[in-house]
């Protein structure tokens, strides 16, 4: 079963091709790459998936669904989550207000429930903290819960955002460079902490710098240059396709 | 009847823009609504007023108006920059690194230290213009022009031209467009961050001056609450144009001038202020960057 | 690095950033407007206070440490007795509220018609810090909802003869609908278009007010509007409006608190983090955004009604972009999304204008450059998180 599917998807800013007619399908529970040198078009192509660009040309369906055009908390409705590139958290609110509030696609009490406090508001509210908490422990952050979320050192902060998109409950979750600037043993932690999330039954795509994390954890990858995908396949694969040494060299070598 | 609206237009358009080009040179560069921008207008009218009276007090004038016209020209011009470039260092350079909305509160104490002062010390009465070119003018398809008028539609053209040739072929316009488009890599390629600002505040606040000293000339009144309302036009006509664009404030502003006394002609003059607000809003609603600006995406 | 230390070190810097400089420049700014003598003082003035904050400067770093290891020493103090300091919060929460609620019993007339308008001003920032502070929307014309609802009462009142409880409901749902249509198209826009929309709204609706002759008597405003009544009784006594209002205000904060530690509350801080990444956890950011800005205008409705019942009278004088500029320095000088500081905020804007009477005319002036030195030197305001992040 496939969980997402992406059909010719192209997108121009202007005159500049950022994305041009890319497809590719992601299996359901699997871990993908997405890699490419810089200006291949990943985090674009990220942001057509999740709605925050509108793709110029081309579809996107999730589970059958089409997801082209709609909005970015739409689709988080659905069940795809994202982190970002360049770090985007809600930086004055502490670490467990920033899981808290990443389940309000999945919580919906209203203003009269709040202002009165019913026993659902109580109750859902009891069961957003437990959550949030939970959420924490999985990315190993619980002991930071009451920590203001700007103050975490870098690695922390690149894990709290992954906790942010867990607690969307996605089924899909979609990670901007997990592991750009992070020592070693901080990018060993990320790989384990990437496969657990697959083990909770998540899809996981990435875009990745580090070979040896795309090489290690990665079913299938996907290359872009320039915009256009030029291989797909297993690391065994694509670690030997003349095209994808091409891309990443040059031409001489 | 048209024809004299359109040069009413075209002369409140003239001065609208000199001082919407004071908001979009700031805006562009720092992101700054410089709600002080405002004042410095009515400070040039003010000045204006105070040099002239100094300058027939002590006979300049009856020995030659023109020089003492000049002079006063320049004065104002001087103090007004001196203005912008002052309330730059103290209110909004400590302010550079601060949340957005931290300097443009501290421009709004700017914008209300300002008016207090000078209502407390000429006072809150309207201050007359002396009459110095009456009502003399020319005929033009049947409708009267007076010379101030001409005055004011030619010298905004002027120095409008002229700005735009500035930013355009100088070192000093290059390197604003340069810290328009971005601060760090201005700096890096060893452009002076705080001369190019300083220059803007100046150069803005000298625009308008003039304006101020024109519109005193025409109305040949001046109150100390004058600032706020032009301001918030001209600064209605920078967005208009797109705030951040030059040629858009000029647009903005001819068009603003235009729009209001069309408007107050055919319609209704009670309503003069509002016509701008509705017509900007209705141009936000169709095109949320405005006339010439070009739409962000912000990088994600 | 050697370039700059070079350049701070060269004679002319030097000189340009002496107390002297800085003195002469200024006084030699101001000359025209106030002539010779003037400047002069100014100048002695000037230097005198320039060279003492240049040696309080040198001094401050070690000021800095005194106070820091004063604060230290505080805390050490109060982590000792913590326990003893909620008894004493508590203490201090029970003698405010003898002191809120007997005020009539002691109070001046004077001070608690103060009062009274410091609860409507309260209730109206609280309404302005649900969408700058929270939401983190610009609203420059935020007066227009205060008027709307002030209006709406003054004319259902002398126009249909309705009463304080009919009105209120019927004024403050009118409000918060053209909060909804203002904000329509007003949020499509970016930050300071929004600033600068909202301020042409509050513009657009006191011209109204002041031009349509016919429907709202212009600038001779409306008079004779009645007091609320509550079970046949009128409130006209200062003293009875006073509790009056305290329920209101006591409401405001109580619902305002608890709307804000709900899932909507932390939605509206989400946005003015990072809308992107707020719409990225399945925020609808322009629902919210819109819900924030109906929110606020219902209380500035409110607000404005109570304004109405005060005065008995409304007049488009009231509701200037002065106005407008005041709420938000109430919001800005408490914190912004601070709620006990927008209270502290409110109160002390419309206490110090009445103290300083003696030197009324200095009052503007002192208001204006206390709002730059305020920016600088504290930014987050009484009560405010420390640099609470605002972005357009």
């Amino acid at each position: 079963m496939y969980l997402l599917e992406v059909r010719d998807l192209t997108k121009h800013f202007g005159g500049i091709r950022a994305i041009e007619e890319v497809r590719f399908r992601a299996k359901e529970g699997s871990i993908m790459s997405i890699i490419g040198p810089n200006g291949a078009g990943k985090t674009t192509l990220f942001n057509c998936l999740t709605g925050i660009t509108r793709p110029t040309k081309g579809a996107i369906s999730f589970f059958d669904m089409e997801t082209t055009g709609l909005k970015p908390d739409s689709i988080v409705k659905l069940g795809v989550a994202r982190t970002f590139q360049n770090i985007r958290l809600f930086r004055e609110m502490t670490v467990i207000e920033n899981v808290m509030v990443s389940q309000h696609c999945r919580t919906r009490s209203g203003l009269l429930s709040a202002i009165i406090r019913s026993n659902n508001f109580r109750n859902e509210e009891k069961t957003i903290k437990e959550k949030a908490l939970e959420y924490l422990e999985l990315v190993g952050l619980e002991a930071y819960a009451d920590t203001v979320a700007g103050s975490l050192p870098y690695g922390s902060q690149k894990r709290l955002e992954i906790a942010r998109a867990i607690a969307t409950e996605p089924r899909l979750i979609l990670l901007d460079e997990p592991t750009a600037g992070m020592n070693p043993q901080e990018t060993g932690e990320m790989m384990e902490l990437i496969k657990k999330l697959q083990e909770l039954g998540k899809t996981i795509i990435l875009i990745e710098h580090d070979m040896k994390v795309v090489m290690g954890i990665s079913e299938n990858i996907v290359v872009l240059d320039h915009g256009v995908k030029i291989a797909e396949g297993a690391p065994e694969e694509i670690r030997k396709n003349p095209m994808v040494i091409e891309a990443y060299l040059g031409k001489e070598h | 009847m048209f024809t004299q609206q359109l040069i009413n237009g075209l002369t409140l358009g003239g001065v609208y823009a000199l001082i919407a080009l004071g908001y979009t040179m700031v805006y562009g560069i720092l992101e700054l609504i410089n709600f002080a921008h405002g004042e410095i207008y009515m400070l040039g009218a003010y000045l204006g007023i105070i040099f002239l009276g100094f300058f027939t007090a002590i006979g300049l004038t009856s020995y030659s108006l023109p020089l003492a016209l000049i002079l006063t020209f320049i004065l104002s011009v001087i103090f007004c920059s001196s203005y912008g470039f002052t309330i730059e260092k103290i209110a909004y350079k400590p302010l550079r690194n601060a949340p957005r909305l931290s300097p443009l509160i501290s421009a709004i104490g700017v914008s209300i230290f300002l008016q207090n002062y000078v209502m407390l010390t000429q006072g809150a009465t309207d201050k007359i213009f002396p009459h110095l070119f009456e009502k003399a003018g020319i005929e033009l398809m049947g409708t009267r022009v007076t010379y101030t008028q001409i005055f004011i539609i030619a010298a905004s053209a002027i120095l409008m031209l002229s700005l735009n040739l500035f930013i355009t072929k100088t070192r000093m316009g290059k390197a604003m467009r340069a810290v328009a488009q971005d601060k760090v890599m201005a700096s890096l390629v060893g452009i002076n961050i705080n001369t190019v600002i300083s220059a803007t505040f100046i150069i803005g606040s000298g625009l308008a001056a003039v304006a101020g000293l024109m519109v005193a000339a025409y109305y040949g009144l001046v109150n100390y609450s004058i600032g706020y309302i032009a301001g918030i036009k001209a600064f209605t006509a920078a967005v208009l144009g797109g705030i951040g664009s030059v040629p858009g404030a000029m647009f903005g502003g001819i068009l603003l001038g235009l729009i209001e006394s069309f408007s107050a002609a055919y319609i209704s003059s009670e309503y003069k202020d509002a016509y701008a607000f509705i017509i900007l809003i209705i141009i936000l609603f169709i095109k949320p960057s405005g006339l010439f600006g070009k739409t962000q995406e912000e990088k994600v | 690095m050697n370039k700059a230390v070079s350049k701070t070190d060269s004679p002319i810097h030097r000189f340009t950033h002496s107390p002297f400089f800085i003195a002469l420049w200024l006084a030699l700014l101001f000359l025209p407007f106030k002539g010779l003598k003037a400047a002069g003082i100014l100048f002695i003035v000037l230097f005198a206070a320039v060279s003492m904050l240049n040696m309080f400067k040198k001094y401050v770093g070690t000021m800095k440490g005194v106070f820091s290891d004063f604060k230290q020493y505080l805390l050490g103090r109060s982590r000792i007795k913590l326990p003893e300091s909620k008894t004493r919060s508590i203490a201090l929460t029970l003698l405010m509220s003898v002191v809120v609620m007997a005020l009539p019993f002691y109070g001046h007339d004077y001070l608690i018609d103060i009062a009274v308008l410091s609860g409507i001003y309260i209730i109206l920032a609280q309404g302005l810090n649900i969408v700058v502070g929270f939401t983190g929307l610009l609203n420059l014309g935020f007066v227009a909802f205060y008027a709307i609802g002030a209006y709406s009462y003054a004319l259902l009142n002398t126009k249909l003869g309705m009463g304080f409880w009919a009105s209120l409901p019927l004024s403050v749902m009118l409000v918060t609908l053209s909060g909804f249509i203002l904000a329509i198209p007003a949020l499509r826009l970016r930050g300071d278009y929004l600033a600068i929309v909202t301020l042409g709204f509050g513009e657009i609706v006191r011209l109204v007010l002041n031009n349509w002759d016919s429907f709202t008597k212009g600038p001779n405003g409306i008079g004779g509007i009645e007091p609320p009544n509550i079970f046949g009784m009128q409130i006209s006594k200062l003293g009875h409006f006073y509790y009056f209002i305290i329920i209101f205000v006591l409401l405001a904060v109580f619902i305002i608190r608890r709307v804000s530690a709900s899932r909507i509350g932390r939605a509206w801080i989400a946005i003015r983090e990072d809308e992107i990444a707020s719409s990225s956890i399945g925020i609808n950011t322009t629902a919210y955004k819109l819900y924030s800005f109906a929110f606020g205008a219902f209380w500035a409705g409110l607000a404005g009604v109570l304004f109405a019942a005060k005065m008995q009278f409304v007049s488009p004088e009231s509701f200037t972009f002065m106005e407008s500029v005041l709420v938000l320095c109430m919001v800005i000088l408490g914190g912004l999304g601070s709620i006990p500081g927008v209270v502290l905020g409110a109160i002390i804007l419309v206490m110090l204008p009445e103290m300083l009477r003696e030197v009324q005319l200095y009052r503007m002036l002192a208001l204006g450059s206390g709002l730059v030195m305020l920016m600088i030197f504290r930014p987050q305001g009484l009560m405010g998180g420390k640099g609470v992040s605002f972005r357009g």
